[in-house]
């Protein structure tokens, strides 16, 4: 076992894992951390993401141990004071989920696609977020709901 | 963009049904708070991993677990010997006709495997890690057996056997004969009589329905009670199937399904893990999880489609239709499970489209083989019926030299003729198809592309485009139970309701059918907004758990909305009429005098006088000044059964460029009008009709679940098997027309399949309608670059993307597709 401590959605972890734990694994099964989810086991669905020290990461990529010292996002620690991320309410007001077992995925990813790209064209949304699969919305809603928000943290940092 | 009727303005308040309604369900699934079955943690709580088999067909030898069960953290390893006395057959709740074989489904294999992948051991730990590695420690003795993968083979005389219990490698044969059903004429004559007979051999390739969340279970015992949840579309079938396969009565099983990451038919299934991790916790009294990888999923969750069909079309000169017959292997898999039988079934009375066919013969054999057992996915049946006549209409046009669409336009029903009577017995209910094409060709700018179509093809464009069509109808709302008794099919089709009217004024609306990403708790308080007078806010749907909701036949055939919603408004219509009775003694005046309008009873001609609903639930509660002789309740229950399914329709037109040097193809535009009836929600609608879209494209294109020679499965993780991502799909520009289904009392005519069951042939007919010039006539599905590349540079289909004698390789065997003679067709070719 070895040691970790990890800043998660702001709170303070120190815990000891195994060395073959995945990060996905230690939110899901030690943190109790169960809004980030497991969809597949070739890193190609992209439902575990999450931000490490501000990137999105596939959380099924990437060792417990590796994230010795970091800081980790997930879906459950980007509202702010009860108020949605503006990609959360994209998403939301845009019908951009069914089933929703993607969604806490795709709304970190693109969280991250837009802060490297502010404003990202049709194209480049669908290029983007190619990394997660959605299985319900044939992706058009998801497009959509990225570019409006992407508008939306435009005016909030204008 | 959705386009719907106009409509007359009327006073009142707005209403809620038909208004984009933002989804309830949104709250927890876009901020994590979700409860899907892996989420779920109990005291004490066991893990389950399962051996699986890696060989499709042996005959199981020792099983030596004794270093798994030594290992660190094992609670006990059990193999099917351990479990057959109790584990049963996996049920098959479809025996088409009286004489279909089953060759028996154990849940643990006990003395043969039939397929890569199924279960011959269960590991119980005490984390799911210890259980994995033990996995690794079962010593299986696998004695091979023949491999049975082709269906065409395995219908040969002197065929290896799949099961070796079993007489032959067929399970069942189902024939449909329009003239003898006395629903049309002879195909004989009208094959006879015609000038242009036209015969083709389409390949429906095996797909898997790769639902996002992989599937869980979690039992808990208490006593002899047993709570199960799972990541099921059928709790309530679930319930029944597990008390019939395992002895657990019926009442000490309580099934829930908490958050579902979808289905589309994938989970609606009585699985061999949901019966092991009931069994195991049966068995040693302690909360049981098993939840599987992708790998297993894909692997071993059913797969769908899966059909090599024969079809033969007849016409006279003008292009009128005479005949059509349809022969068509269907693949089971080595098991028979839910309805896998029935889904080719689903399918035969579709293949006549909105086509006014005079003559129709269907026929079926259903086919084992040594792979993974397929059942329902998305349109299940009509999917695959849809694509065979949608494709041979193309293919007569071409023989006739005429435009595909004046071929549709000439033998469609028009709308004036509704409701009509099919060739097949079934009763359209409404629609117009000119309308809906209209439109389409609009959203399209159809007379621009083939425009442009002619100017690539004069100057020899290396990238040529091409226009493909698919003027489609389905049959939805399964279904009428009585219709589903005269199929054999093992329960009914109704639907169940409860309102409960809380003394705060709020409502719970309970409905037996079974969302997994539907909208059902946004729709639903749509429809009771409506109905009750009271705010969409105060209203909470409830849904999927045994206990709660204990009448329900669950989500699956585009039936929740057509029955389960219809349950839903009847159910609310019954608390108004008991609310009216409590309303008048309140108010001192005649039930005769009140009316109801936005949620109050008010007398006539009295203004200002006035109970509310929400009142009248709280004086209910009180029961205080009830009016004599009345319970106290007013709430309600009612269970709906349809009479005739609902036929929506539409047309979708692909614009499709292909590149004639690399044979990579690219939708250049895709536009379909759906009529499903009365919209209750717009942005609901619009979302299934692409989520539709994205699976029918993606037949075309990108999946395809294929196995080598040894039965293995080559595409079993997200690297092989190619579910689309957003890079791989087109805008789609989306519009309605509304013809209201008369046959429940919203006029919805279901929407849920509708943009998987027409997309795949109006892509597959644009590709060919692009490279046709070229010498080609057909291409295998998916449409990968190398088929198309091949079907162009070398003639032919495409071919094959496997060894031959597998899955794959069976729908290969079509290099002369055109003009091949089927042994249906007497006649056979073109002529």
């Amino acid at each position: 076992m070895t040691q970790i401590s990890v800043r998660v959605d702001g709170a303070a972890y120190t815990d000891e894992v195994e060395p073959r734990t995945l990060l996905v694994h230690y939110l899901r099964e030690q943190l109790g951390k169960v809004g980030t989810v497991v969809g597949c086991d070739t890193s190609n669905c992209g439902a575990c993401t999450v931000h490490l020290d501000g990137e999105a990461v596939k959380s099924c990529t990437v060792l417990a141990v590796q994230a010795d010292g970091s800081e980790v996002t997930t879906i459950e620690g980007i509202a702010q004071n009860g108020t949605l991320h503006p990609m959360q309410k994209a998403f939301h007001e845009l019908h951009g989920l069914q089933c929703g077992y993607c969604t806490p995925g795709m709304i970190m990813a693109s969280i991250d696609l837009v802060g490297d790209n502010p404003d990202p064209s049709e194209h480049e949304v669908r290029e983007g977020i190619e990394g997660n699969l959605c299985r319900c919305t044939g992706y058009q809603n998801i497009v959509r709901a990225v570019q409006q928000a992407a508008a939306e943290m435009r005016g909030a940092q204008a | 963009m959705t386009a719907v009727e106009d409509r007359p303005v009327t006073a009142g308040p707005a209403k809620e049904v038909g208004q984009a309604r933002k989804r309830k369900e949104d709250a927890r699934l876009i901020t994590g708070k979700t409860t899907w079955t892996d989420n779920m943690v109990l005291p004490g709580m066991l893990h389950l991993a399962v051996v699986r088999s890696p060989v499709a067909h042996a005959k199981l030898g020792t099983i030596d677990v004794e270093a798994a069960r030594s290992a660190p953290n094992v609670v006990a390893v059990f193999t099917g010997r351990d479990l057959a006395e109790e584990q049963g057959s996996i049920p098959c709740a479809w025996p088409v006709t009286p004489e279909m074989v089953n060759p028996g489904h154990p849940s643990v294999a006990v003395d043969e495997v039939n397929h890569v992948g199924e279960a011959v051991a269960v590991i119980v730990a005490r984390s799911k890690t210890a259980a994995q590695d033990a996995v690794e420690l079962v010593d299986v003795d696998y004695d091979p057996l023949p491999v049975v993968l082709d269906m065409d083979r395995a219908l040969a005389d002197g065929a290896a056997l799949t099961h070796d219990h079993v007489a032959s490698n067929e399970s069942f044969r189902w024939i449909f004969d329009a003239g003898e059903a006395g629903t049309g004429s002879s195909t004989d004559e009208a094959f006879a009589n015609a000038d242009v007979v036209v015969s083709r051999r389409f390949v429906q390739q095996r797909l898997i329905p790769a639902f996002m969340e992989p599937r869980s279970t979690v039992v808990q015992p208490q006593g002899d009670n047993y709570t199960m949840w799972s990541s099921t579309q059928v709790p309530h079938i679930l319930r029944i199937m597990l008390a019939m396969t395992t002895g657990v009565p019926e009442h000490k099983l309580r099934v829930i399904a908490p958050d579902v990451g979808g289905g589309f038919g994938g989970k609606l299934q009585v699985t061999p893990e949901e019966v092991i991790t009931l069994l195991v916790a049966k068995r040693l009294g302690k909360p049981v999880k098993w939840t599987e990888t992708r790998s297993e999923s894909l692997m071993s969750a059913h797969h769908g489609r899966d059909q090599i069909q024969y079809v033969d079309i007849a016409a006279d000169r003008e292009g009128n239709v005479l005949g059509l017959k349809v022969h068509i292997l269907a693949d089971m898999g080595a098991y028979l499970r839910l309805v896998t039988p029935g889904v080719p079934i689903l399918g035969a009375f579709m293949f006549p489209a909105i086509y006014k066919f005079p003559a129709y013969r269907f026929d079926c054999q259903g086919v084992f083989t040594n792979k993974t057992p397929t059942d329902a996915y998305r349109g299940a049946g009509r999917p695959e019926a849809t694509f065979a006549i949608e494709r041979i209409m193309d293919e007569l046009a071409v023989e006739l030299d005429m435009d595909p669409l004046e071929l549709r336009r000439r033998n469609w029903i028009n709308a004036e003729e509704f409701p009509f009577t099919t060739v097949a017995g079934l009763e359209y209910d409404s629609g117009d198809y000119e309308q809906a094409t209209q439109q389409a060709l609009e959203l399209l700018g159809y007379d621009e592309l083939r425009e442009e179509q002619r100017r690539r093809r004069e100057s020899n464009d290396p990238v040529q485009l091409g226009i493909g069509f698919s003027t489609f109808t389905e049959m939805c709302g399964l279904a009428p139970s009585r219709v589903l008794g005269s199929l054999s099919y093992g329960a009914g089709g109704w639907e169940h309701a409860s309102i409960r009217m809380l003394p705060t004024g709020k409502v719970e609306v309970i409905t037996g059918s079974t969302p997994h990403g539907q909208g059902h708790e946004t729709a639903w308080s749509q429809l009771v907004a409506d109905e009750l007078g009271v705010p969409f806010e105060d209203i909470e749907v409830l849904h999927g758990d045994t206990a709660i909701s204990p009448r329900g036949l669950d989500t699956y055939g585009s039936r929740s909305l057509v029955v389960g919603g219809a349950a839903v408004v009847n159910a609310s219509q019954k608390v108004v009429a008991k609310a009216r009775t409590v309303a008048a003694h309140l108010l001192e005046a005649s039930e005769d005098d009140l009316q109801f309008e936005s949620g109050t009873f008010s007398v006539r001609g009295t203004p200002g006088s006035g109970v509310s609903i929400q009142e009248i639930a709280l004086a209910t509660f009180a029961a205080h000044n009830f009016p004599e002789g009345v319970e106290p309740s007013i709430d309600a229950d009612a269970t709906f059964d349809p009479v005739n399914f609902s036929f929506p329709h539409g047309t979708h037109i692909c614009a499709m460029e292909v590149d004639t040097e690399t044979g990579m193809v690219s939708i250049r535009k895709y536009a379909c009008v759906d009529d499903v009836g009365k919209i209750v929600n717009p942005l609901i609608v619009e979302g299934q009709v692409h989520g539709g879209l994205a699976q029918g494209i993606a037949q075309a294109l990108y999946e395809e679940a294929v196995y080598d020679e040894d039965g293995n499965l080559t595409t079993g993780t997200f690297v092989d098997y190619l579910v689309p991502s957003a890079a791989d799909l087109p805008h789609f520009d989306t519009g309605n027309t509304v013809h209201e289904a008369p046959g429940n009392p919203i006029g919805a005519k279901g929407v849920g399949e509708a943009g998987c069951i027409a997309s795949t042939p109006a892509v597959v007919n644009a590709a060919l309608d692009a490279v046709r010039h070229l010498g080609v006539s057909d291409i295998l599905m998916p449409l990968t670059p190398e088929r198309v590349w091949r079907a162009i540079h070398r003639g032919g289909d495409g071919g094959d993307r496997a060894t031959a004698g597998t899955n794959a390789y069976g729908g290969a065997q079509t290099e002369t597709t055109a003009g091949v003679s089927t042994p249906e067709s007497r006649l056979g070719g073109d002529r």
